[in-house]
């Protein structure tokens, strides 16, 4: 009846797991590694906005944070991919003449002190690439708000990439550009809507091309490696918000579709506010959890002293996340129901 | 009004079904030895009334109830009694078991026996049946089924819900009976209908199943008020308390049983299995059992005589490919690895699954990263990311107090999606172990 030999291996052979023994293709790493390729294309319209300093000051970055978490981080885990993406991001919201030096340091400071600190992954309350850009922001204020022009030729470095720490501040030969943000806030201008999308401004190296980060994040949302309420939820508040401002003043206050589109705004609400660790779990944590970063983004640009303010809205709205996970857990099935099953009432 | 036929959250692993689904149903030939554990069900494990040397026939009893939740275990096979001691269980450990010798060349003829004639029974006299002839539930929990039968008189039942949802991956048992035996389940149905004294039942059915939905639909008899239910696919829908919302909409409250809700559910395989009771007299000594993953040569659906051995199932299947990793009794989402091919087919036992590295290997683990999918996928609505950092130190009764342990049922989605491979599954059925464990010690002191 048989057409081979039956056989079943003796028992040392087969394993013994508990149930469930079947389990979805995601991975730690392998979302990990997803958010690093999706940024893939956002690092090249930056090294195509800025040229080789580009890609010193994310390489700059990016060792930073990894050579802390190898040194002292668990063994291995550079392995599933969080320093890097910590490492890209940070270089992303850094300009483009920033001096190597100090980038270095970022990194090394958002994994040391933003991450390793609190026990590694998924244990640190802020994200670590914004710990990092805090820290430069208070140690270094001038050369982070140093923007070099995008009318540069693409083969010049864009500024004092290669001082070293402790050299004198002899001011190096460029030109620099506002941001449509300080434009706006220090000169009352606005720029248009398609420079704006398309990345042809001044600014931080990823924080130019809208259009672009919002279609990486789509591929991330659709693989369901990014919860996609967060940037909506952001959005939908900053638009909502603004377009109130807009119709009150229209001279004093951008409109909505400036402060969505410049800034930060695109790179933290898609990258930095879903940062998976240190976002809420439920879906209405998200959804708060994104209006309070909105509302805040819009509040300090408008009224702070700083033009920009998606990384301080961010890292404040993290210290909050665990008091939103407690106070927006559903109700658990079959708590709290009548008599009969009837699902109570909302 | 309109309403989606299904429950929130779950998950959708892939279903494998394919291997099985179209495969007749054979039945195994008899093995030379036969193992019948007296602990087969939940509850009170049966009590031997036969000795070493003794001769049985088929269906002749082994072992009787010991109380109320408890059932009898009866020979499926004829042969000679040669120890009463112990042996391995499916479940993993070793338990008490009655071993006899298969006679060789036997015709296997059970004793002439009375069949009862439903019709003139009353409903206690159905469920006495139903006891007597050792019925637990097919579907996997192995609870009794006589138990199910018997609700307190607060508890008026409205419906009797058949599940033929089958939302286990691979596993094509309760699909290959209703396809090939709908006319069985129908009388089985209306015996239960009987026996509940409800005029409502329901079968719910996946949708992945349309043939037996089909053919169900087709065979209902006229005067029945019952109806099949196309479900939505999704894991774990044939969890009770699933099915319930699915169907009814409404909610078991926490803690509480179906009938609470007036609802009892019964598997399409215990349904048939009763049928049969009422169409041979003959008790529950064999049942359907998938044989099946790609560790498996020939991937088939038998009936095999309960007792057989989990070897003897898997060689009569054309044995294991060389690269099997594991060996599955259940289904794979809630089903035990089998440390050992040599327990028995208990009553319980929905399919055997070969699983290959693809599938069951050694996975890292990695840190919680907050990621919220196992809170997606959690059925029950619960946080598995809190209830499993508190298990990790061990903080057992605070998992109970402030993350509702108990209401956890261990189906596994939670598992199945976390990317960090944390077992969290694992971690609460351990957590409510140690609990129950140390409730226990309380009482005793
Ligand atoms: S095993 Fe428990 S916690 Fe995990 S999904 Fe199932 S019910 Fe939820
Ligand atoms: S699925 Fe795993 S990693 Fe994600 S929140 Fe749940 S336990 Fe943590």
């Amino acid at each position: 009846m048989n057409d081979r030999p039956a056989s079943t291996p003796p028992e040392d052979r087969l394993l013994l797991t508990a149930a469930p023994h079947l389990k979805s293709p995601d991975s730690t790493p392998k979302i990990m590694w997803n958010v690093v390729g999706s940024l893939v294309p956002i690092m090249g319209a930056a090294v195509y906005f800025f040229g080789p300093s580009a890609i010193v000051v994310l390489a700059a970055s990016t060792a930073g944070a990894l050579g802390v978490e190898w040194l002292f981080g668990p063994k291995g885990s550079l392995k599933d991919g969080s320093a890097a993406i910590t490492g890209i991001l940070l270089g992303l919201c850094l300009p483009a003449g920033f001096p190597l030096w100090m980038a270095f340091l970022g990194g090394a400071f958002g994994i040391g002190f933003g991450k390793l600190m609190f026990g590694g992954l998924g244990q640190n309350p802020f994200n670590p690439a914004l710990v990092g850009r805090a820290f430069l922001q208070a140690a270094f204020p001038t050369a982070i708000t140093t923007w070099p022009s995008t009318e540069m030729e693409w083969a010049a470095w864009r500024g004092a990439n290669f001082t070293l720490p402790l050299q004198g501040g002899e001011a190096p030969d460029v030109v620099t550009a506002p941001t449509p943000l300080g434009l706006w806030k220090f000169e009352g201008e606005v720029t248009d809507l398609w420079s704006l999308m398309v990345g042809n401004t001044g600014g931080s190296l990823g924080e130019t091309a809208g259009v672009l980060i919002l279609l990486c994040g789509s591929y991330l949302a659709l693989r369901n490696y990014l919860n996609w309420r967060i940037p909506a939820g952001i959005f939908l508040t900053v638009f909502v918000f603004s377009e109130i401002l807009y119709l009150v003043d229209g001279a004093r206050f951008p409109p909505p579709f400036f402060m969505l589109f410049s800034g930060g705004l695109m790179l933290g609400a898609v990258y930095m506010a879903t940062d998976m660790v240190t976002s809420p779990v439920t879906h209405l944590g998200c959804w708060i959890f994104a209006a309070g970063i909105g509302i805040l983004v819009v509040l300090i640009r408008v009224w702070g002293g700083l033009p920009e303010g998606v990384m301080y809205a961010i890292l404040f709205m993290n210290a909050f996340v665990p008091f939103i996970n407690r106070a927006t857990q559903p109700r658990v099935f079959g708590h709290g129901v009548a008599k009969g099953g009837k699902e109570p009432k909302p | 009004m309109w309403r989606k036929l299904t429950f929130s959250h779950g998950v959708h692993p892939p279903e494998h079904k394919e291997l099985t689904n179209q495969v007749p149903i054979r039945r195994m030939p008899f093995p030379d030895e036969i193992v019948l554990p007296v602990r087969q069900h939940a509850g009170r494990p049966a009590k031997p009334i036969v000795k070493p040397g003794d001769w049985v026939e088929r269906g002749d009893k082994v072992a009787e109830a010991d109380g109320f939740v408890s059932v009898p275990i009866h020979s499926s096979a004829a042969g000679r009694v040669v120890e009463v001691g112990w042996w391995p269980h499916p479940d993993g450990t070793m338990a008490e078991a009655i071993m006899i010798q298969v006679e060789k060349y036997s015709p296997q003829i059970p004793r002439p026996r009375q069949i009862p004639r439903w019709e003139g029974l009353s409903p206690q006299e159905v469920v006495s049946w139903v006891q007597k002839g050792g019925v637990v539930g097919l579907g996997g929990a192995a609870f009794p089924t006589h138990v199910k039968l018997l609700p307190p008189k607060e508890f008026p039942i409205q419906l009797l819900l058949v599940n033929g949802a089958e939302c286990e991956p691979y596993l094509t048992t309760d699909h290959r009976t209703m396809v090939e035996f709908p006319h069985r389940v129908w009388f089985g149905v209306r015996i239960m209908m009987k026996a509940l004294q409800v005029q409502r039942a329901v079968i719910g059915v996946e949708k992945n199943k349309p043939d037996a939905i089909e053919i169900l639909s087709k065979t209902r008899p006229p005067d029945l008020n019952a109806e099949v239910i196309g479900l939505t696919v999704k894991y774990p829908q044939g969890a009770e308390k699933m099915l319930i919302k699915a169907v009814t909409g409404r909610e078991v409250p926490s803690g509480k049983l179906p009938m609470h809700v007036g609802v009892v559910v019964q598997n399409v395989g215990t349904i048939s299995c009763i049928a049969e009771i009422f169409e041979t007299g003959l008790p529950l000594i064999e049942r359907v059992v998938t044989v099946t993953g790609p560790g498996v040569r020939r991937p088939s659906n038998l009936i095999v005589p309960v007792g057989t051995k989990i070897r003897d199932v898997l060689e009569f299947c054309g044995g294991l490919t060389e690269d099997v990793t594991e060996v599955i009794t259940g289904g794979p989402m809630m089903g035990g690895a089998q440390p050992n091919l040599d327990a028995p087919v208990t009553k319980g036992i929905t399919g055997i699954v070969a699983l290959t590295r693809k599938e069951a290997r050694i996975r890292q683990v990695y840190p919680c990263i907050k990621c919220g999918h196992c809170l997606d996928a959690c059925p029950m609505f619960l946080n598995p990311s809190l209830m499993g950092s508190l298990a990790q130190t061990a903080r057992y009764q605070e998992m109970a107090d402030r993350a509702h342990l108990w209401d956890c049922m261990l189906c596994g989605a939670c598992s199945y999606v976390c990317p960090s491979n944390i077992p969290l599954s694992q971690m609460f059925a351990l957590a409510k172990y140690q609990l129950s464990r140390l409730r226990k010690k309380e009482q005793a002191a």
